[in-house]
């Protein structure tokens, strides 16, 4: 934290998108506002303070209020962007996100920032790895976890466009732009990254580069992974999960919790219609400290780590 | 029956809104064999008050932009909140009689979504205090005539969310904001001075930069003149003093009435206090 990670050359910061996005959303539509909590900065939003000084709400470090006045605030009419880091808008204010947002079925966007282990160093109670798991069966909650920076702007625009509350799941970490012809943001449904009928290899966010270059790692031992980025986490996409499953061998990957998220949305689904084998790759549990390169190689969130694992997969495979 | 409102007697309706609230809640309560009188029973002739006489609102408009909004945090006491938006003309007075019925729109605790009035909904405490903040920001912001309402219990105020929302709402100098402290010194289980005391808390709220006024939590005329007052440039908070229970003998100022419910006899008693 406080450190400007410089980015490499053909690395985008998908914060730059979701401020940008924001900022020309605002400037068109008067009923959007932004919720921090003293996280103007973390979350990007100098630019948008300056340019909306009444329109930044800033409660303070006090999230359970900022998540409650997002919902009064869009009760009041207006379309409020709760933006904070993703392990204190979700654990800190559950209950309010809960009931407040999603039973409430309020208009509110709550953004989490900096989510999965983005502070890596910082310790396990700053990862946000939980969050899928806390959120995911939350009625009326859409949940998307973008890839980068194009996904990012297109989620918060249609965020700011839907009607009922979403969860935007956003890193700080610099991600290149995902290589896919011709393509268009639907929510809820998964993006074919990588065409393939050996193996599916399920990701989103920051871990659908590495399923792709997991994929290319495959196609050069005559494997052919098809990779699918499952942007958003709920609604499940559960025929592109299906289509998966007919593959005949699965592997999930996430930079979340192993249990409770993506793996757990594809393996529920698996296990009640074509039960196949899933590997699932993610974080087992609280993590040692550590920077973010060393923590994904650490736990097989590498290419090599995503192609073991769908070796290990199509290895289970049935007939 | 609902008492028609035809007298020109502000206070006299406030009154006989009060009662028919009573009763009626305590049937429903009676019937579902569920709920919570005690805190209904505290809370009812504020917010009566607050339907007849101070809030603007059109029930056949539950979304009206211009609307007051009225937000219960304390969403156990839905016999005092449900029977006042049915007094309020929000929905028909046979909705009472699914109270906590399966898939009754009156739920154990208020749905914004399945009942028309309620403004956002609560149950667990501590909630409706700072979702009042955000509406009264959006009001503030909008530059808005209209006024923001919320009732926590005393208890309620041992949840740390509500001083989150007590200081962001003093910094903000939400003068269109009124908070009522339903202060009947009972919690679930005890007194709130025995469980983890809150007193004093005028002063606390002052010191978040708050105007406080105490109030005769049962007294119609006090209460009118203090929820009716004109806006100043600070948040209010007003302190209505209570009692659990009030009005019908054997409930009053007993905890077990927080979530007691009477047998056949004692609602026959409590039909013959309420008069």
């Amino acid at each position: 934290m406080g450190h400007a990670a410089p980015v490499a050359e053909g690395l985008k910061d998908c914060r730059e998108a979701w401020v940008a996005t924001l900022e020309a959303l605002a400037e068109a539509d008067p009923r959007i506002v932004a919720v921090v909590n003293d996280s103007v900065g973390s979350s990007k939003l100098n630019g948008f303070q300056k340019k909306f000084p009444d329109r930044l709400v800033n409660v303070g470090i006090a999230e359970q209020v900022m998540v409650g006045v997002g919902a009064g605030l869009a009760n009041g009419g207006r379309i409020p962007f709760v933006s904070a880091a993703s392990c204190f808008i979700t654990g800190r204010a559950l209950e309010q996100v809960k009931a407040d947002v999603a039973y409430a079925n309020f208009n509110v966007k709550l953004v989490g920032q900096s989510s999965g282990i983005a502070y890596g160093e910082l310790g396990a109670t700053h990862h946000s790895i939980e969050d899928f798991a806390w959120l995911r069966p939350l009625t009326n909650l859409t949940v998307i976890v973008p890839a980068d920076a194009w996904e990012t702007a297109e989620a918060v625009k249609w965020a700011a466009a839907h009607e009922g509350p979403v969860y935007l799941r956003l890193s700080r970490m610099p991600v290149p732009d995902l290589e896919v012809a011709g393509r268009v943001f639907r929510p809820g449904k998964a993006e074919v990254v990588r065409q393939g009928g050996d193996v599916t290899i399920i990701a989103n966010g920051t871990v659908v580069h590495l399923a792709a270059a997991a994929a290319d790692l495959l196609a050069g031992e005559g494997i052919a992974a098809r990779v699918l980025n499952m942007a958003t986490l709920n609604p499940l996409d559960e025929e592109a999960v299906a289509a998966a499953a007919a593959t005949g061998a699965i592997v999930t990957a996430e930079e979340a919790h192993v249990r409770g998220g993506l793996g757990g949305a594809v393996a529920e689904y698996v296990t009640a219609h074509d039960p196949v084998p899933v590997e699932r790759l993610g974080f087992p549990g609280f993590l040692p400290t550590g920077s973010v390169d060393w923590l994904f190689a650490e736990y097989g969130l590498s290419a090599e780590g995503i192609a073991a694992a769908a070796r290990r997969a199509l290895a289970r495979k049935r007939g | 029956m609902l008492p028609a409102l035809q007298t020109n007697d502000t206070i006299q309706a406030i009154r006989d809104r009060a009662l028919w609230m009573r009763r009626t809640a305590f049937g429903m309560v009676h019937k579902a064999q569920l709920g919570h009188p005690g805190g209904d029973f505290s809370a009812i002739d504020i917010i009566a008050t607050l339907y007849v006489g101070v809030l603007r609102f059109d029930p056949a408009r539950p979304d009206w932009a211009d609307r007051d909004r009225f937000v219960m945090s304390k969403g156990h006491a839905t016999g005092a909140l449900y029977t006042a938006l049915c007094g309020a003309g929000y929905f028909p007075e046979g909705w009472l009689e699914t109270y906590m019925q399966p898939r009754s729109m009156l739920n154990g605790h208020p749905n914004r979504n399945y009942l028309p009035g309620v403004e956002t909904n609560t149950g667990p405490l501590g909630h409706g205090f700072p979702v009042a903040v955000g509406i009264a920001i959006a009001g503030q912001l909008a530059g808005a005539d209209w006024r923001s309402f919320v009732l926590t219990g005393d208890g309620e105020q041992q949840e740390g969310s509500n001083w989150e929302a007590a200081m962001v709402a003093g910094h903000r100098k939400l003068g269109r904001l009124t908070l009522i402290i339903d202060r009947n010194r009972l919690q679930q289980g005890a007194g709130t001075e025995e469980t983890s005391g809150l007193d004093p808390l005028d002063a606390k709220y002052r010191a978040f930069g708050w105007e406080v006024v105490e109030v005769d939590g049962h007294d119609p005329e006090a209460l009118l003149a203090v929820l009716g007052a004109t806006p100043g440039d600070r948040p209010r908070c007003v302190i209505a003093n209570t009692v659990k229970g009030k009005g019908v003998s054997f409930m009053e100022n007993q905890a077990k009435w927080h979530h007691g419910v009477p047998n056949d006899e004692q609602f026959a008693q409590a039909m013959r206090e309420l008069v």
